[in-house]
Formats: C-alpha cells, structure tokens, sequence
C-alpha cells in the first residue's frame, strides 16, 4: 500500500532502493570531481543564465544584465513551500 | 530561484502569490532545474535535489556584498535584507567614506573611520544603538 507521505517544509524525494549498481569503472586514484570556487563577499559573483517566469510571460534572464543595478539574488527549496 | 519549472512557478504566481501580493511577483522567477546555478553559489543540496534557502546582494559592479543561507524550515526576514541594501547603498554612496555601525537603519548616525575614531567609538556610539 503506497504509504502517505508526511508533509513537511523540504520537498519530497525519492531515489533508487537496494543495494548501488555494481560498476566496471575502476576508482580513479584522485577524486576527479570538480571542486568549484566558493563564492566569496567582495567577489564578482559568477554570472549565469536561467529560463524565468515574468509578467506573464517565459524570458531568459542573465545576471551580468543587471549591471549597474542592486541585484537581490533569492533562492528557496520549492514553490508550493510553506515557509 | 528554486529548481522548479518554469511551467510550475506560473502556476505558483498565478493561482496562490497573486493572491497574497496584488498583481502577483514583481519579478522575475528563476528556474534552476539541475542546480547548476545553485551549485555554483554553495546552496545546492545534491541529496534533497533543491535549493536551500540562500540569499546573495550583489552590487551594481556584480559583486557579492552580503548573503545568508538558511535550511528550508525557516523564513527569512524581508526587513533585514531591505535593511542590508540601504546600508550597502549608503556605504557605495559615501565612497567609502561612511560605515554603519550596529544596528543601523536609515536615519540613525553612521561613523566616519578615520585616524579620528580610533578608540572613540564609545564617545558616539551607545550599545542601546544596537537595538530597534
């Protein structure tokens, strides 16, 4: 029976169960993960373009076009959230 | 901001937000589907597959002057990151000139650092300054 699921503040994810796939992939001897820059306060801050909701319509908006102006760059778990 | 679509902040704005702020959002929402952007600003929860919540104010020169991360169960205080943009912008007017003490809000004193200050905080600026 699919159990209810209680809700709360975060958003409600899933993910696979059981035991991780088995890979042929040897473990590189060092991480190759990226390690990314973290921002920093008197930094430039990394620009980046997102597909937005606007006025009613869909929009590209790029932070670099906000030069000249205060940017206040707000960022939450997911819409329909409570807090 | 959130990894949420854009299809799925439509229907946010429109069916719930426009009723608490008439005309719904004033700006743009953000969608950041793969976290990438969130990522790149350290508030990308990879297990949880959201943003947390993160707050970055960045200058009209695009640098970042302040932020503040919180975990999603608790809301942020709108008051205080208004408050945060006056006294960046009061600081940026000043050309540096100005600084805002403790509990500053518009209308209260700033202080004038300088060779003139050192060790005289205390003669302009009372700890009861710290509290609204």
């Amino acid at each position: 029976m699919p159990e209810e699921l209680k809700v709360g503040c975060a958003r409600p994810t899933g993910g696979p169960v059981g035991e991780p796939a088995k890979s042929d992939k040897k473990e590189p001897a060092t991480p190759t993960k990226e390690k990314s820059a973290m921002i920093m306060i008197g930094k430039k801050a990394p620009d980046f373009t997102a597909p937005a909701y606007h006025a009613g319509k869909f929009t590209s908006v790029k932070l670099s076009e906000f030069l000249g102006k205060w940017v206040v760059l707000c960022c939450y778990p997911g819409d329909f959230t409570f807090v | 901001m959130s990894v949420d679509s854009v299809f799925v902040h439509k229907m946010w704005n429109d069916v719930e937000l426009s009723k608490m702020v008439k005309g719904g959002v004033p700006f743009p929402m953000l969608s950041d589907s793969g976290g990438k952007v969130g990522a790149v600003y350290g508030i990308y929860d990879e297990d949880a597959g959201v943003l947390t919540r993160g707050r970055f104010l960045i200058d009209p020169d695009g640098i970042i002057q302040g932020y503040e991360v919180l975990t999603p169960p608790v809301g942020r205080n709108v008051g205080e990151t208004i408050r945060q943009v006056q006294a960046f912008q009061l600081v940026r007017n000043s050309k540096g000139s100005e600084a805002t003490p403790s509990g500053w809000k518009p209308g209260k004193m700033t202080l004038k650092p300088g060779p003139d200050l050192v060790g005289k905080v205390w003669e302009v600026w009372k700890t009861d300054m710290a509290f609204d």
